[in-house]
């Protein structure tokens, strides 16, 4: 023991291990009164390591090349040991990163968890999230079916639609061809497994540095920090190792049974996880009857066909498209409420995030649906319903009439 | 390439419409996995009458053999008639450990049917048991397509009726049915068997459904482990979330 505790002390004078330590876990402080929505950070983290060691190993066995890249995957799910395990690990893996961030921008948004001093840590969230949808993108042109192939040219036509002469070479640049081609594959393949995962890494990373130099937020949106004890010490703040680390593996647990459940009795979740087409081949020549993202793109592809092409081009349904995203950067400046949970706030913001988010869900179903005269004119309804909360969001805090915010926090 | 987007979401509108009108109802058939006897049989068929212009090249013969309860020795003998020509130009008999490559040559096929066959290995997975169970089971005599018999699951597909000696022919039945347009449709209500074969409807359309059954093993042979292991898991988790929360009760008791 002794032996130990000088080797540490000799690592500690040359890399500030014990240091880190306590400033990062048994001794960074978080608010005590974290509910169920505060599991979604962790979690997003476990799916994010799972992805990196299951892709490890399929990457060991998956071949980029249009002649053999989906027959590989089959080698995988049956010639590989434990192949198709790893697989659906990966494929549940893509759907439950999705399904755990989007739950925790939810909860930023709830709980006014991007407001004034947490703005960077917001960007840099909404950061993650767009190279997140970059990544998944690119790895579903990986299994080269027909959902992969048609999806991957669907996306790059849309920088076709960039006007002035740029969308056309523009997206040739993009492929690498004048069609989804083995050249598009490899490339995608190199984002996938490196450019991607790398950005993905260091953005976490600043992430979390960032949140720990503001401290996290709470469901009561008080800052702890303000009432701190004799010792410095926030007196509503308990040290995140060993109290939050033992809640976590509870979370990681639950998550664990979902995510098992679906990987071992629905890998495929009804067509919606794994897309039934994709297990055709890519074939240039055959257009599938209906193109489909998968669902966490769909919100977005509901609003891209909501938008009426003007001037012959899709371009504004393109620009809407884009806006939806980019809107979530300003969304710190948006909102200029003084008070920030959901907790102390009036019934119109109340009101506002609920329809916020009916209209993401009825979006996303929208996004599976082939498109008919009704469901467009639907669809037009609902993104203006998306976009129009972030206009209420500049008035609600004009006229809403919010509840006292505690000095402590209630537990 | 603007054109190409405008044309794509065009192009939406139209498949609906067809969806909506030219589908016709699945039959359901009930497959079971564990039923070896009638995956055996499935196989059986499918390397006699599928893998002659149809591959499955994602699937090993031994491994059919093991998941299937066959020796190899089995197999061997009696469900592989491939040959492989990338050796030697005679051709040798594929070996047990060999892929379920197909028996003619890809540039027959082109001339033969005008397009390349689709490899099946997966195909269950594409369309479902019920779409494949329907397709077998509706060939029907049709003196306008190349081969004299179409099929009401899949209309104009170009393969002919292979197992027209097993099942026999049948005809359609018609009735003429008002469309949405206003015009008459003819729509098959059902089928008459004109040449009998040598099995019964019931002897066929249960071969069909081992045949299905097979396609769903081949689709995906994990599927025969991975919902009795997901159980254990599962279980495994069950117990251990309430380890993980006394562990958290313990640690969090002084906490108010």
């Amino acid at each position: 023991m002794d032996k130990l505790v000088a080797f540490l002390g000799w690592i500690d004078d040359r890399f500030p291990l014990t240091k880190m330590w306590k400033e990062h876990l048994s001794e960074y402080y978080a608010p005590k009164n974290f509910n169920f929505w505060y599991f979604f950070g962790s979690l997003a983290l476990l799916v994010f390591v799972l992805q990196i060691v299951t892709g490890i190993v399929l990457t060991m066995y998956y071949k980029p090349d249009g002649e053999t890249a989906f027959f590989s995957v089959e080698y995988i799910m049956r010639d590989v040991n434990w192949g198709w395990f790893i697989r659906y690990m990966h494929s549940t893996g893509a759907s439950a990163f999705f399904l755990v961030v989007y739950l925790h921008m939810f909860r930023g948004m709830m709980y006014g968890s991007y407001k004034k001093p947490r703005e960077l840590l917001w960007i840099i969230g909404v950061m993650i999230y767009l190279a997140l949808m970059a990544e998944a993108f690119f790895g579903y042109l990986l299994p080269w079916g027909q959902m992969s192939f048609w999806g991957a040219q669907v996306i790059v036509n849309l920088f076709a639609a960039v006007p002035f002469g740029i969308g056309e070479p523009l997206s040739e640049w993009i492929r690498g061809d004048f069609v989804i081609s083995d050249a598009t594959l490899n490339r995608f393949f190199a984002f996938h497994v490196i450019a991607l995962p790398f950005v993905l890494a260091a953005l976490i990373v600043v992430h979390v540095i960032a949140l720990h130099e503001t401290g996290s937020n709470n469901p009561d949106g008080i800052e702890i920090k303000k009432n701190k004890g004799p010792d410095g010490i926030p007196l509503d703040g308990i040290p995140f190792h060993p109290y939050y680390t033992v809640k976590d593996i509870v979370g990681v647990v639950v998550f664990f049974i979902f995510f098992f459940a679906i990987v071992f009795f629905a890998p495929e979740m009804g067509g919606y996880f794994i897309e039934h087409p994709n297990f055709e081949q890519a074939d240039p020549l055959k257009t599938p009857d209906h193109i489909a993202p998968v669902w966490y793109f769909t919100p977005f592809y509901a609003m891209l066909r909501a938008v009426p092409p003007m001037f012959g081009s899709q371009f504004p349904g393109v620009i809407v498209m884009g806006a939806a995203i980019v809107v979530l950067f300003f969304l710190p400046w948006i909102d200029r409420s003084p008070v920030k949970s959901i907790r102390y706030r009036g019934n119109c913001f109340k009101i506002a995030l609920g329809v916020f988010v009916v209209s993401f869900v009825v979006l996303g179903w929208l996004g599976v649906q082939p498109s008919t005269p009704g469901k467009t004119i639907l669809a037009q309804i609902f993104t203006a319903l998306y976009f129009a909360y972030f206009v209420a969001l500049w008035f609600i805090p004009k006229i809403e009439k919010t509840k006292p915010v505690p000095e402590r926090l209630t537990s | 390439m603007k054109k190409t987007i405008l044309a794509f979401l065009m192009s939406m509108l139209p498949v609906l419409a067809m969806a909506a009108g030219g589908g016709m109802k699945n039959y359901a058939v009930d497959i079971d996995l564990n039923n070896k006897a009638s995956l055996q049989n499935g196989a059986k068929l499918f390397v006699n009458y599928c893998l002659s212009c149809h591959s499955a090249q994602a699937m090993r013969y031994n491994r059919m053999a093991k998941d299937l309860g066959m020796t190899e020795e089995q197999v061997k003998n009696n469900l592989i008639f491939t040959a492989d020509y990338s050796k030697k130009p005679e051709g040798e008999t594929n070996k047990v450990g060999s892929l379920m490559e197909v028996a003619m040559w890809t540039k027959d096929a082109k001339s033969w049917f005008g397009t390349k066959v689709p490899d099946l290995s997966v195909v269950a997975r594409a369309r479902g048991a019920d779409w494949l169970y329907t397709y077998l089971t509706t060939f029907y005599i049709d003196e306008s397509r190349p081969f004299g018999v179409n099929n009401q699951r899949f209309p104009s597909v170009g393969m002919p009726h292979v197992m027209w000696e097993l099942e026999g022919l049948k005809k359609a039945v018609y009735k003429t049915e008002k469309g949405a347009d206003g015009k008459d449709h003819k729509v098959i209500t059902g089928f008459e068997t004109v040449v009998p074969g040598k099995m019964s409807k019931v002897e066929f359309d249960s071969a069909m459904r081992d045949l299905v059954n097979y396609m769903v093993y081949m689709g995906e042979p994990a599927l025969l482990v991975r919902k009795t292991m997901g159980v254990w898991v599962l279980l495994f988790l069950v117990i251990f979330f309430f380890v993980a929360y006394a562990l958290k009760k313990e640690y969090w008791k002084d906490i108010h």
